[in-house]
């Protein structure tokens, strides 16, 4: 049969048979609620008041209304810090974990990479329960401090954010150890030494020979770190339910708040379809640093 | 500083770093098995099955557990079926839009679709599938596929076509090419696509907290919720049992999933020689 455009057409078509399930749940489950974010996004869309009734197009209007509230700017804010501060956190925490490990006595080892791993493998709802328990004023972070003479702290009234994020980073930085810790098996231990050699001290070796060769890897893990935390709701919600006040409310229960709380959920999707973008734009740069060729 | 001195640092440093992150676990252990726990940590004076019995007597909990078992097993058997089936044509055939449509995917596996939850509660409501579960399977199943074909294109590569011309040379059915050799070579795959996906909507507490409703179709992750998200009267002693029996098959499927990968895949080596 001479391989005219239309039966490569008939063939790909017969072929591509077998993706028709997956297609049809991406396409109402998943693709349908993203074109759905971007159109209620422009709407009125109420569950209760006047707008229930009459459900039209408004424009920018749930844009501007949001950006007028200092509430948006708030969970902007309080977004930012729970960012920033994660993945800092993580990213240093997990790195140096992964390169202090290297080389050490293997039993250490597999009893050290366990205790950093349990956080991580645990649900998100349970590790806001630990850490709930844990920063409690009658829990165990101030009953270790009073072994100091230092007076309990309300860790969740007084210090809310720094909190969900001491949680939120027992709970992540397994990821970015693991991450690093393949990374760094990678790194030949003949250039290394080569530089110790060469009378390099240690922390040039570290900074001028390690960090420029897994510098691939430290982006794509910031990436998919960040990617992971701005999608942080249960943690913060469990813990301190995006209080007390606006202290800890960052971009998604701000959405839960607006959307699905006071059911304004026009609102609510403008501040999804926020979210989205960021998302969409960090999805890319992650996918423009992973450069898949296998595809 | 001498290099011994180094070490000994590193290793002071590490064992700080173990002990911190272990502490709030240590303190769920313990809480789970002390009759008389609170929220510090603290060895039990009497180490008792009490809190665990006293969980799993309510039927509500019992009824949590079998929910989100139900919830988990059916969206990941759907899940490993269609991402199964689509990994065949995306391996195996040269297809134009084959590029495209794996940017997408895993353009997809990126995103936070916590983002569209609130058009898909609206796009629920209209169409009745808010407070069903299989509303909660069917989302929960598509959030989860983009990874799940993303791995399963990767293993279905993994398994090498020679094996399969071989079998379709002796005269093999395509029904039985797919039972005899394909199935128990991608059988490592599936497992590991199932327990990834499992693992991540047993641990889901976002998505059936806002589209389920009705108390008895709550999943165990809600009904944790519950106990103490509102942030009452906290019994910790049972709360920690809860949550122990609730995160084990979480970390068990983690090991199981290690034992799959680590075993690696020496499949290539059948079609030497």
């Amino acid at each position: 049969m001479p391989h005219t455009k239309s039966s490569r057409f008939a063939r790909e078509l017969r072929q591509s048979v077998l993706l028709t399930p997956s297609l049809l749940l991406l396409v109402v489950f998943f693709i349908v609620p993203i074109i759905l974010t971007v159109y209620y996004s422009f709407t009125n869309l109420a569950l209760t008041g006047a707008n229930a009734k009459n459900f039209h197009f408004v424009g920018l209007y749930n844009y501007q209304t949001i950006f007028s509230d200092p509430k948006m700017w708030q969970s902007i804010k309080a977004t930012l810090i729970f960012l920033f501060g994660s993945l800092a956190g993580q990213s240093i925490l997990g790195f140096f974990i992964a390169y202090f490990m290297k080389k050490k006595n293997r039993v250490f080892r597999s009893v050290v990479g366990p205790c950093i791993l349990a956080g991580w493998v645990m649900p998100e709802i349970v590790v806001a329960l630990c850490c709930f328990a844990f920063y409690d004023t009658m829990g165990t972070a101030n009953a270790f401090l009073s072994l100091f003479h230092i007076a309990p702290i309300p860790w969740l009234y007084k210090h809310p954010m720094l909190t969900v994020v001491l949680a939120n980073i027992w709970h992540g930085t397994a990821f970015s150890m693991l991450t690093y810790q393949s990374a760094l098996d990678n790194v030949s231990e003949d250039i290394e030494e080569a530089a110790l050699v060469d009378g390099a001290s240690r922390r040039q070796t570290l900074v001028k020979i390690i960090l420029p060769c897994i510098k691939e890897t430290i982006a794509t893990n910031t990436m998919l770190n960040t990617l992971q935390t701005l999608g942080v709701f249960s943690l913060i919600w469990a813990m301190t339910g995006g209080g007390p006040g606006t202290a800890t409310m960052t971009m998604p229960i701000y959405m839960y708040n607006q959307g699905l709380k006071n059911y304004q959920l026009g609102q609510g999707t403008a501040i999804g379809m926020i979210l989205l973008l960021i998302g969409a734009l960090c999805s890319i740069i992650y996918m423009y640093l992973l450069k898949p060729e296998k595809a | 500083m001498k290099a011994k001195t180094v070490t000994t640092l590193q290793y002071v440093t590490l064992t700080a770093i173990a002990i911190a992150f272990v502490l709030p676990l240590l303190w769920l252990l313990f809480a789970a098995c002390d009759g008389n726990a609170n929220q510090a940590l603290k060895i039990p004076h009497i180490w008792t099955v009490k809190n665990f019995k006293s969980v799993f007597s309510s039927a509500r909990n019992v009824r949590g557990f079998g929910v989100g078992l139900v919830i988990s097993v059916t969206q990941s058997a759907i899940v490993v079926l269609c991402s199964g089936l689509a990994a065949y044509p995306l391996s195996r055939y040269d297809l134009r839009f084959k590029k495209a449509f794996m940017f997408s995917i895993l353009f997809m596996t990126a995103l936070p679709m916590i983002a569209v939850i609130v058009p898909v509660y609206k796009m629920y409501l209209t169409i009745h599938l808010l407070d069903s579960i299989w509303g909660l399977v069917l989302y929960l199943a598509a959030t989860a596929l983009p990874y799940a074909i993303w791995l399963m294109k990767n293993f279905m590569d993994g398994v090498p076509i020679e094996l399969e011309e071989a079998a379709r040379i002796e005269g093999a059915s395509t029904l039985q090419i797919i039972e005899k050799v394909i199935f128990p070579l991608m059988l490592p795959g599936i497992c590991v696509t199932f327990i990834f996906t499992f693992s991540g909507s047993w641990g889901n507490f976002f998505v059936p907290y806002i589209l389920l409703s009705s108390q008895k179709k709550l999943p165990a992750s809600v009904l944790l919720y519950q106990y103490f998200g509102q942030h009452g009267e906290i019994a910790y002693g049972p709360l920690a049992a809860f949550s122990l029996a609730y995160a084990l098959p979480s970390v068990l499927f983690y090991i199981l999933s290690q034992k799959f990968m680590s075993k690696g895949f020496t499949l290539s080596g059948a079609s030497k020689g």
